[in-house]
């Protein structure tokens, strides 16, 4: 009787255990199965390639990858089937890291691959291995505000007055949610501002935000389905589609200055290799740079990066200034640790209520 | 080897190797795994990543509302279950499997469905807001999905134990001239009493480390509604796999020496009961 009591209870503290680290990966299990579903190599007849990527891209690369397997059918004879695993984008290159076995990775952020390439996984030098330093599209943070646009919201500072609230997810969850933390930071300091003021900035923008979603998706609900709050940073290509669904209750604002996102595309040079997928790989990645690749990034709004392509859409994608990363800090691992990681600015902004 | 074939039923030995080859599997070894993780740390670094400020306030609200969660479900689920056990009424069965529904529901959906009926433009809030009653964005908020996701496990601990208890022990009570608040305290409550325990410490330690449902009705704000296990999510998002195990081992030995307290409370109340 009471060692069977103990028995439960140690149950008990296992589950509470199991429970907290489900947290940081709620799509990995399906990846996993995914990843074990993967055949040992095969012969050229018929390929099969594992994209890695993020949570917004399903879409996307669903249009892609039917165009690019016919395509390659088409030019080679050979049969590609492309997997798709998609989640949050960190949880994606921890996957990889921890065995998933990619092909390549189109993840949100230069962190999260340089992360799988510090893992010896993907070869130094990657980043200009394709062209554009590997970035095929680029994206942006914009506003989303409500009808009529009532608080006037059309720059950075505009955030900050009293009375409106800001919807942006958690810097420290999500990806969205700290490039919108480096596009206030640099509307500051890149518009002649100090370290001190862009501080000062972004402390009074944090204020002002009631909820901290922890993911992109998360707060689009907030802001569109639960109507909280009187503006969203979003990312470019989610706010078009937003605004769109909401059939005129909601409206873009592009500020006149805001980050580079760059979601890099790379091949990960040790799953290639031991799979033999080089070549199919390599094809699928320039793919994304061909006229009809561009043109699907375009049509679903990633900013593609032939400039021709681009002016096409030019409706879609109106200009402003898009800072990289390299204006604010040294790149995007610096930033991170600079702004956001424990310790960094973003912790000074939430002080205890006391 | 002579005291084994005693038992009625043969096989102890091993069913027993086999209870314990799977305690190993399941659980035993992914614990000593985020031990292990945990241990690569200095112990400054440990430290500096498990004791910040903004992480005792998280230890605190995840502890404190789970705490209160399985409070309310003591007396919820008990009340369910009593309902359950005792009264026949049409539909009985359909609230019977209701009752599991949070068990089969992912928590994210639980957690965005309670938030979207608690804001203000919400089905609920739009009544509730104008009282000051805020359930989306408050701890308020996160004990409600606490309660939610608690509630199966208080319920199913109790109601096997309450069906076991005759009425008849209680009939005979009332005609002994028992109040039935005497009743209830001295002949009720005793039997009931290793089940509640039981229930509480299930729906306590299942709310502990809850994450899916909360962060969609917390609002995750440092020090007023982040829960522990965001700030791991956090530092796994550094890659600081290491300081993101330390905490879930601080919330692992927090969770054990609170339910080994439960536990030991709940031996001392029988013995003086007796």
């Amino acid at each position: 009787m009471k060692r069977s009591r103990f028995l439960a209870l140690l149950i008990v503290a296992g589950a509470s255990v199991f429970g907290c680290s489900k947290g940081g990966g709620e799509s990995s299990a399906t990846q996993a199965s995914s990843a074990n579903a993967e055949p040992a190599p095969k012969p050229a007849a018929s390929v099969e390639l594992l994209n890695v990527s993020y949570d917004p891209t399903r879409e996307l690369w669903r249009d892609l990858n039917e165009k690019f397997v016919a395509a390659y059918k088409k030019e080679t004879g050979t049969d590609v089937t492309i997997k798709q695993s998609h989640g949050g984008s960190s949880t994606q290159a921890r996957a990889v890291i921890d065995g998933l076995d990619a092909d390549v990775v189109t993840l949100a952020s230069f962190l999260d691959t340089d992360a799988i390439s510090k893992k010896g996984l993907i070869n130094p030098g990657w980043v200009d291995k394709l062209p554009n330093h590997s970035l095929p599209y680029t994206s942006t943070i914009v506003f989303v505000v409500r009808k009529g646009n009532p608080k006037g919201i059309k720059d950075w500072q505009d955030l900050v007055k009293p009375g409106v609230e800001v919807i942006t997810p958690n810097p420290k969850t999500s990806g969205n949610g700290y490039l919108s933390f480096f596009s206030a930071w640099g509307s500051v300091v890149l518009r002649k501002g100090s370290r001190e003021d862009a501080t000062k900035y972004v402390t009074a923008l944090y204020k002002q935000v009631p909820v901290l979603d922890s993911g992109a998706r998360g707060s689009t609900t907030t802001f569109a389905q639960k109507k909280i709050g009187d503006v969203q940073l979003a990312w470019e290509n989610e706010a078009q589609l937003e605004v769109r669904e909401a059939k005129g209750d909601l409206e873009l604002v592009y500020p006149p200055i805001s980050i580079r996102a760059e979601p890099h595309v790379a091949i990960v040079d040790a799953n290639v290799d031991r799979k033999g997928t080089r070549k199919v790989a390599e094809a699928y990645l320039k793919y994304l740079y061909s006229d009809e690749g561009q043109e699907i990034i375009a049509q679903h709004f990633y900013r593609p990066f032939n400039e021709a392509v681009l002016k096409a859409h030019a409706a879609t994608f109106p200009e402003l200034t898009l800072f990289p990363i390299t204006d604010i800090a040294k790149d995007f691992p610096d930033a991170h640790k600079q702004f956001i990681a424990e310790g960094g600015v973003f912790d000074k902004i939430y002080e205890p209520k006391h | 080897m002579a005291r084994a074939n005693q038992r009625v039923l043969p096989g102890f030995s091993l069913t027993l190797g086999y209870t314990v080859f799977y305690l190993s599997l399941l659980v035993l070894v992914p614990i000593a795994a985020c031990f292990a993780r945990a241990a690569s740390l200095t112990w400054a670094e440990f430290w500096g990543a498990v004791w910040t400020e903004r992480a005792r306030a998280a230890y605190l609200l995840t502890f404190g509302a789970s705490f209160a969660a399985a409070l309310v479900n003591l007396v919820l689920g008990g009340l369910i279950a009593w309902v359950l056990v005792r009264y026949s009424f049409p539909g009985k069965r359909l609230v019977d499997s209701l009752v599991d529904l949070p068990l089969a529901l992912p928590t994210a959906v639980g957690g965005l469905v309670y938030a979207s009926l608690y804001v203000k433009s919400g089905w609920l809030g739009r009544f509730l807001v104008p009282l000051g009653i805020h359930g989306a964005y408050t701890r308020f908020g996160i004990v409600l999905v606490l309660v939610f996701v608690g509630l199966p496990f208080m319920v199913r601990a109790v109601q096997p134990v309450l069906e076991d208890i005759d009425a008849e022990e209680e009939e005979a009570s009332s005609s002994l001239g028992a109040t039935r608040l005497q009743t209830f305290r001295h002949v009720i409550l005793p039997a009931l009493h290793p089940a509640l325990i039981t229930g509480f410490a299930l729906a306590f330690a299942r709310s502990v480390g809850e994450y899916g449902s909360v962060v969609f009705i917390s609002g995750n704000m440092p020090f007023r509604t982040e829960i522990a296990p965001i700030l791991i999510v956090a530092r796994l998002e550094e890659f600081a796999y290491g300081e993101a195990t330390a905490i879930a081992v601080v919330l692992l030995v927090i969770s054990l020496a609170l339910l080994v307290l439960i536990n030991l409370l709940e031996s001392w109340t029988r013995r003086h009961a007796a």
